[in-house]
């Protein structure tokens, strides 16, 4: 087969539909709603639309090495708006991706780093493993690390990189660990052993990295006892639902905003402290848009006191992406610089224009992502953003108490 | 060209180093190891001669340090021989005892041209590249940043840079050892699946060394972490104001008078 050929481009895209779980790229009837719908669509060489069209014609390298391959950002608007039901996020892209790699091309640098950092250290900000703990350090609740001391839980929770690593998110971590411990169930993590799930290095392309995770993480969860497993992280959750299974690797798999509205009705007596405050939602692409749960986050937002829930004007399954996903959280120069922008600054934008005092969140890539956009726009202090955790611990009088200043 | 790479594993930072209980050495069960960065420059400047004009590259490593992960990774970024020198201690020998296995094995290949990395951050007792070509008996330039194929037949052209930013390009005639600060590109990625694939179907070659005796070295007799200075002075107010402090700091040390 020569790609270079027709022929050789059909037989690609035939390859690439039979891996995925959509239908075939080759039923693309061009009709451009990806590409219009695409928030960088308009900075690609090579939208969705076009990327089957140059493959199809014969053009794959041309197309392995151009920018575009790395400028998707995983928010599944193209995959759910196709009306041949291709699967183009979770399908197409990595596919090429992986091609583009395999065929010699070097991804940016920014994601080079990414990509070793996690077969060194199998994590994503290239910090040492016997850290992982750190985000717990001086935390009034004790926690379990079913790593060194293996009992049977009713939750294991996968912390993720960015909360145990990452300052901002580590007090979200903490928050979350109160409220566990409030609910009073039996809860664990997996310590200094646990590895990043995966999601977003699989829709790098990068399936060999992933592999690697699955089996290394499978390994570790198969040796425990849990009724569920928990994440802070919606490309997790993506990653243990959809795609663990596909490697052997099937767990009861919760966003934390799905296990907390099971429980809210245990939870609500405890939401006594007001959070008087406008908040506005912003839907996180993996667990909203891709998996349709809108109605979890709504319900512990408006199960607070004092606050005053407001919709953007994109929310739910319209909802603009904040660009950190399908690996965009280490893409960000890349984008910048072939046209594109961050899409968290034109996200914060539209929270901004509904009057909301909070832009609150349940994705770890987007404290970060949207503190610094509200720096950029110039809304620090006037919207802040928080994620639903901190938002509950308040009401439930387990916000983290500031340390006096030394 | 045939060209041998040497590629050493050295403490990975990410960690703290722990000193262990002698107080004269790191504490190795705590360490993780991580392939030396200018050697793995010197492994892409290899793969670029080898793209450039042929040839083949073989990499020679000690067995210490884990350095299987490196050696499979080197293989799946295109070297074409790997030999990994057993040692009866996992953890690295100092340069001199090094650099007396490395000149042993590369002895037995057939290459004109050994690239190594300028330096090593765990180096005690010299830095190991001129000790190798002392061992193998060829001339050695340093603080390269770039070969290219030489204008004439058993020739490479290197790039050095001397202190202040100034850069000689310069003919080597060979065989030669370079020591390399930096390669023309920045080391290229591998794809994770092309090193799973290079775990399957890599074979490592164990050549015959006799191991030299470690009684050539220096002696640690107290390893330990800085000690803690007095906190920085963090200087404000209006511009005219941080100036007179800083003046009078600069006096109060003596560096005014």
């Amino acid at each position: 087969m020569n790609p270079e050929t027709s022929d050789g481009g059909l037989a690609v895209l035939e390859e690439i539909g039979k891996a995925s779980d959509g239908a075939s790229p080759l039923g693309c009837m061009q009709c451009g709603l990806c590409a219009a719908s695409c928030p960088l669509g308009y900075a690609m060489e090579f939208p969705p639309r076009k990327l089957i069209l140059q493959v199809a014609a014969g053009n794959l390298d041309r197309v392995l090495g151009s920018p575009a391959i790395w400028m998707c950002v995983g928010c599944y608007t193209c995959s759910l708006r196709c009306p041949r039901d291709i699967e183009l996020t979770d399908g197409l892209w990595p596919a090429l991706r992986d091609r583009s790699m395999q065929a010699g091309h070097q991804p940016p640098a920014e994601l080079q780093e990414t990509f070793q950092n996690l077969f060194k250290y199998g994590n994503t900000l290239g910090k040492s493993p016997r850290q992982r703990l750190d985000w717990a350090r001086g935390l009034d609740v004790p926690v379990l690390d079913l790593s060194k001391e293996r009992r049977p839980v009713d939750v294991l929770w996968l912390v993720g990189c960015y909360p145990s690593y990452y300052p901002r998110n580590q007090v979200v971590s903490r928050a979350w660990a109160r409220i566990l411990t409030r609910l009073g169930v039996s809860w664990g993590v997996l310590g200094a052993k646990e590895k990043s799930v995966g999601e977003c290095e699989r829709m790098f392309g990068e399936e060999g990295l992933f592999e690697t995770l699955v089996e290394q993480n499978s390994k570790l969860l198969n040796e425990q006892e849990f009724q569920t497993l928990v994440t802070l992280d919606p490309h997790a959750y993506r990653a243990l639902h959809a795609f663990y299974p596909r490697h052997g690797a099937w767990y009861p798999v919760q966003h934390y905003t799905m296990f907390l509205a099971e429980r809210l009705e245990q939870l609500r007596p405890g939401l006594v402290k007001p959070v008087e405050a406008t908040v506005t939602y912003h839907d996180n692409c993996c667990v909203g848009r891709r998996c349709q749960c809108f109605d979890a986050p709504r319900a512990l937002l408006e199960a607070i006191p004092g606050v005053k829930l407001v919709e953007m004007q994109r929310n739910r399954d319209n909802a603009l992406c904040c660009g950190g996903g399908g690996g965009g959280m280490w893409l960000d120069g890349h984008i910048v610089a072939h046209g594109g922008h961050r899409l968290s600054d034109e996200r914060i934008g539209q929270a901004a224009e509904t009057g909301a005092d909070i832009l609150a969140v349940s994705c770890p890539y987007e404290l970060a992502r949207f503190e610094d956009a509200a720096k950029v726009k110039g809304l620090e202090g006037r919207l802040h953003v928080r994620d639903i955790i901190e938002l509950l611990a308040v009401s439930l009088g387990l916000e983290e108490v500031p340390a006096e200043p030394s | 060209m045939n060209i041998a790479v040497v590629l050493r594993q050295v403490p990975d930072l990410v960690e703290t180093l722990d000193i262990d209980r002698t107080g004269t050495a790191l504490d190795w069960d705590t360490a993780s190891w991580i392939v030396n960065e200018c050697d793995d420059h010197a492994l892409e400047q290899a793969l670029l001669l080898k793209e450039a004009g042929g040839g083949s590259v073989t990499v020679v490593a000690l067995d210490a340090g884990d350095v299987d992960n490196t050696l499979y990774t080197a293989a799946a970024k295109g070297a074409d021989r790997i030999l990994k020198i057993p040692l009866d201690d996992p953890t690295p020998p100092a340069p001199r005892a090094a650099a007396a296995l490395l000149a042993q094995a590369i002895r037995t290949l057939d290459a004109e041209l050994v690239l190594v990395g300028v330096q090593a951050h765990n180096e005690l007792d010299g830095v190991l590249p001129p000790l190798l070509a002392a061992g193998l008996e060829r001339p050695y330039v340093g603080v390269i940043r770039g070969v290219q194929p030489g204008a004439e037949p058993g020739t490479v052209t290197a790039c050095k840079e001397f202190p202040g930013a100034v850069m000689a390009r310069m003919q080597v005639r060979l065989p030669a050892v370079l020591g390399i600060l930096g390669a023309e590109q920045p080391p290229r990625y591998v794809p994770v699946s092309r090193i799973r694939a290079a775990m399957k179907a890599t074979q490592f070659e164990e050549p015959e060394v006799t191991v030299p005796a470690r009684d050539a070295r220096v002696t640690v007799r107290r390893l330990y972490a800085p000690a803690s200075a007095a906190r920085a002075e963090i200087l404000s107010g209006s511009v005219s104001d941080v100036a007179a402090r800083l003046v009078t700091i600069l006096a109060e040390r003596g560096i005014l008078k």
